[in-house]
């Protein structure tokens, strides 16, 4: 039968980046322990419009934890206490009556706010477009079964290549590094012989893009690890700067 | 006004049209190609795969999407995997044979040669793939795994985990990030396309607003590409993402591109089942799991009932005592039937009193028999990520006790018209992906949306494209100034002022919940002449409370989520219309559309050949005027029609 909870909010308002930011806090009553994360926060922006308030902005667009656009910082964990899922598949069961409940954006040097709790990831992108790839054209490839590839190496590419770009490794990491996600792209393509053609050019590529863009540098925390909605595991990072060692030295 | 529909079906056997088609089209020399702008909106599947092929090829694309990054386009939520006629196992598959699966599947409403064209291709795809480095799953022997999807004899399906629209989607995505790097691709994030601009009956560009800014801007292009996906949100509750909509499509309708067969939606046997009023979406469960998942429901009506009321569980109720109606009904597909028939049964068996779950709107889907057979260790192996996503959702452990599911929106297999160039009724308008209607008729097999995708993108739009633009090398980049950019960026604006100077009492959500509400009742699994009038009065009663009565707070010179959802739900009040429109018309039942007035004796689907085989295509004549309908004749030249038969 459905239960409900009544929850305090401190959510983090800032109307632009340049912007002074500040906690605003809600009550909210009878949240069903059914519902998600977001369907709470739609609860309280239908509320804040029906006051003829604006809305809290957030990220968010699937809701199944695929798409990797939700993010938010909820009581000091980056997608909220619950383990192995993105905010919106986290759900109020996991909190209880009576409970404050801060919601913040990610906060990084490489992510800054565009308005509340949305921020600008697009440097994830840059990235990416700057050896995330293999250089292949559309057509004129071989057969999909031409070179065999091990189910180990292919099962754990497929492993590194679950990321799905939401940034929590980012958030999660003191230094604000992004080892883990690029770490993934490159560990996925430097186990498959497609990928490992170009995969000294890709680590460096990468690593220099992610250096430029203001990321800092790992210092085996594990946060990252532990908070990856995905389970990326952090030995990606070990492969990545073996990968990058390798490339250095080939100079 | 030219009222005959030109399908553009090149000549000769079926089996070498598209060799045919390729071997006498126009190209644009690569000098040329520099010359020439492109836009493309939409980054799934279909638009990322477009823009990145036209990127390599030389063209200067312009890429839109409406997330933060191309990559979240919701292609990346297809599950259970893609389709192809490799015939890797042995099993006995063909291009033929795909393509008959796929026309028998879309119950003879979708045409040959477009049909065949994908199946043909299917391949490539896959080759395509895994040479960017999608890891899709293999054997020991290093070489690819298939799996069986609804609606098929044959493993034909290549797999990722649950996860393969995410790996192909990600593989698109790194072709396109590639070319953005190379200049060849100007990548547009956070912007949402708004109009269509038309001068001299060509598409030369498009009105877009700047969603962190609110700035609306000009786009020139020689030609557009439409990439923008499905309607299926119209329903509010779906498995589309929150952002998903259909106002591209409308926009191009508006202009004249005609609107076919918006009554095909398809409804997905297998989501779990809604929890309650703030409910946001559905999550839908791979169809996957239904190789090796048990569909079933109490026989007794005493045991259904004991379940709703908590008094008993599913584990409660012996193996005698349950009724997997879907082997009882369909012996030779069993729980393999395409879409279409699963999600009836369901709602047959639900309606008739043995539906589970506290609301009775639930069938079970029982892993204990796979468990037994192979081992909680394979069964883990196979699925396990969706296992774990029902056990966060739903708080149940699906290895224990069975999972509950009910059918929900999905897919759309109707969509903005083209011919086979891909090309709208509008000249340099093109429709890729589930934007377009082509493929699928009037219902979907699995597997094979994430094949038509990346078959536009990669394989047939940047063929088809060329033979459009080979005679508009000579035409300049126009300036964004002349007077038809400048009408449509003030259409765009006074529609924008119009809405946020309603100032009403409703939120947008709660008016779309209103249409979900309305669409999902009276145009729903059944319809009737009845219901869809009722529909087509609701709907018009709500569109004037929109537009009265709907409250966007904030400003709209920038970002501003709630009017970007309230432009998008004023396009869906007209999608909704129109879908109970095309429904009416229809006068049969055909795939995802069932009118209750035409079934067997059985409760199977009743197609009207002679009368219903056509595409209806919707051409807009203006606001608050019913559309005039144009027919495109289907003409089965090289399949017999059948009544679909998944029993035997």
């Amino acid at each position: 039968m459905e239960k409900t909870i009544n929850i305090t909010l401190k959510v983090w308002r800032q109307r632009g980046p340049q912007e002074k930011g500040f906690f605003e806090t809600f009550e909210l009553n009878n949240i069903s322990t059914d519902s998600s994360f977001l369907e709470m926060l739609d609860v309280l922006n239908e509320k804040l419009i029906n006051e003829g308030q604006e809305p809290v902005v957030f990220d968010h667009d699937c809701r199944e934890g695929i798409c990797g656009m939700c993010s938010l910082f909820v009581n000091g964990h980056p997608h909220g206490p619950d383990e192995d899922v993105t905010t919106c598949q986290l759900h109020m069961r996991k909190f209880r009556d009576g409970e404050t409940i801060t919601i913040e954006p990610w906060r990084s040097a490489g992510f800054p706010v565009i308005r509340d709790l949305m921020v600008d990831r697009s440097a994830f992108d840059k990235i990416m477009q700057a050896g995330g790839y293999v250089s292949v054209n559309t057509g004129g490839v071989p057969d999909a079964n031409a070179i065999p590839i091990s189910k180990k190496n292919a099962d754990e590419a497929m492993d590194a290549a679950s990321c799905i770009g939401c940034g929590a490794c980012v958030a999660a990491c003191k230094n604000g590094s992004a080892m883990l996600f690029v770490s993934a792209k490159v560990s996925q393509l430097a186990l498959l012989p497609q990928g490992k053609v170009e995969a000294a050019r890709r680590a460096k590529a990468m690593v220099a893009k992610m250096d430029e863009l203001g990321f800092g540098n790992c210092t085996n925390t594990g946060a990252c690890e532990a908070e990856c909605p995905k389970s990326v595991s952090i030995s990606n990072i070990a492969r990545l700067n073996r990968e990058f060692l390798c490339a250095k030295l080939q100079d | 006004m030219a009222t005959t529909i030109d399908s553009k079906i090149p000549q000769g056997p079926l089996a070498e049209k598209w060799s045919f088609y390729k071997s006498h089209q126009k190209l644009v020399n690569p000098a040329n190609k520099r010359r020439l702008d492109i836009i493309v909106v939409g980054t799934g599947l279909a638009g990322a795969s477009a823009a990145a092929s036209l990127g390599e090829l030389g063209f200067n694309v312009l890429n839109f999407c409406i997330q933060d990054s191309p990559r979240r386009a919701h292609s990346i939520a297809a599950q259970g995997g893609i389709n192809a006629a490799k015939n890797y196992q042995n099993d006995g598959d063909s291009v033929y044979r795909l393509f008959y699966d796929t026309i028998k599947g879309g119950d003879y409403r979708a045409r040959e040669a477009n049909v065949y064209r994908l199946a043909e291709v299917s391949n490539n795809i896959i080759d395509q793939c895994v040479a960017q480095g999608v890891p899709f799953a293999r054997d020991y022997g290093g070489l690819l795994d298939n799996r069986s999807f609804g609606g098929a004899q044959v493993s034909r399906t290549f797999y990722a985990k649950g996860q393969t629209g995410q790996q192909l989607l990600l593989g698109a995505y790194s072709a396109l990030s590639r070319q953005i790097n190379k200049g060849t691709v100007k990548l547009f994030s956070r912007h949402e396309m708004l109009d269509v601009v038309v001068i001299d009956g060509r598409a030369r560009g498009i009105i877009a607003r700047d969603l962190v800014t609110g700035k609306v801007e000009r786009y020139f292009g020689h030609a557009v590409v439409m990439a923008t996906g499905g309607y299926g949100n119209t329903y509010f509750l779906s498995t589309n993402a929150m952002g998903s909509n259909g106002s591209v499509a409308m926009q191009a309708y508006r202009k004249g591109a005609y609107f076919a067969n918006p009554c095909y939606a398809q409804i997905h046997p297998t989501c779990i089942p809604v929890h309650g009023d703030i409910q946001s979406k559905l999550t839908l469960m791979s169809e996957s799991l239904r190789n090796d998942g048990r569909i079933w429901v109490p026989k007794k009506k005493e045991d259904a009932e004991a379940i709703r009321n908590g008094v008993k569980t599913a584990n409660d109720i012996p193996d005698e005592d349950r009724d997997f109606y879907l082997e009882r009904r369909y012996p030779a597909f069993g729980n393999l039937v395409p879409r279409d028939v699963a999600s009836r049964a369901a709602k047959e068996r639900c309606d008739a009193g043995f539906g589970v779950n506290a609301t009775g709107k639930a069938v079970f889907l029982d892993f204990k028999y796979a468990i037994d057979r192979l081992g909680e260790d394979v069964v883990r192996a196979r699925y396990g990520n969706l296992f774990q996503m029902y056990e966060k959702i739903v708080d149940d452990n699906p290895y224990k006790t069975p999972m509950m599911i009910f059918p929900a929106i999905h897919y759309t297999m109707g969509g903005i018209w083209v011919d086979y160039e891909l090309q709208t009724s509008i000249k340099g308008l093109f429709s890729i992906g589930e934007c377009n209607f082509s493929d699928h008729g009037a219902n979907r097999l699995g597997a094979s949306a994430l094949m038509q995708g990346l078959a536009d993108g990669y394989f047939v739009l940047p063929y088809t494209i060329q033979n459009y633009l080979s005679d508009q090398i000579q035409v300049p980049r126009m300036s964004t100034d002349l007077p038809e950019f400048i009408e449509a960026e003030k259409a765009v604006n006074d529609k924008i002022k119009k809405l946020m100077s309603i100032k009403g009492k409703h939120s947008v959500d709660s008016i779309h919940k209103e249409l979900g509400h309305i669409m999902w009742e009276y145009v729903g699994m059944g319809r009737t002449k009845q219901s869809l009038e009722t529909a087509m009065k609701k709907i018009k009663d709500l569109k004037k409370e929109f537009w009265s009565n709907v409250r966007i707070p904030g400003d709209a010179n920038t970002l501003n989520t709630e009017l970007e959802k309230a432009l998008r739900l004023s396009d869906f009040l007209e999608i909704g219309y129109l879908m109970a429109l095309d429904s009416l018309d229809r006068e049969e039942s055909c795939g995802g559309h069932f009118r209750e007035e035409y079934q067997t004796p059985e409760g199977e689907a009743l197609r009207q050949d002679d009368k219903f085989s056509y595409v209806s295509c919707w051409h807009y004549q203006g606001e608050d005027k019913d559309p005039e309908l144009l027919k495109e004749e289907l003409n089965y030249e090289f399949v017999q029609r059948q009544t679909r038969n998944y029993k035997s």
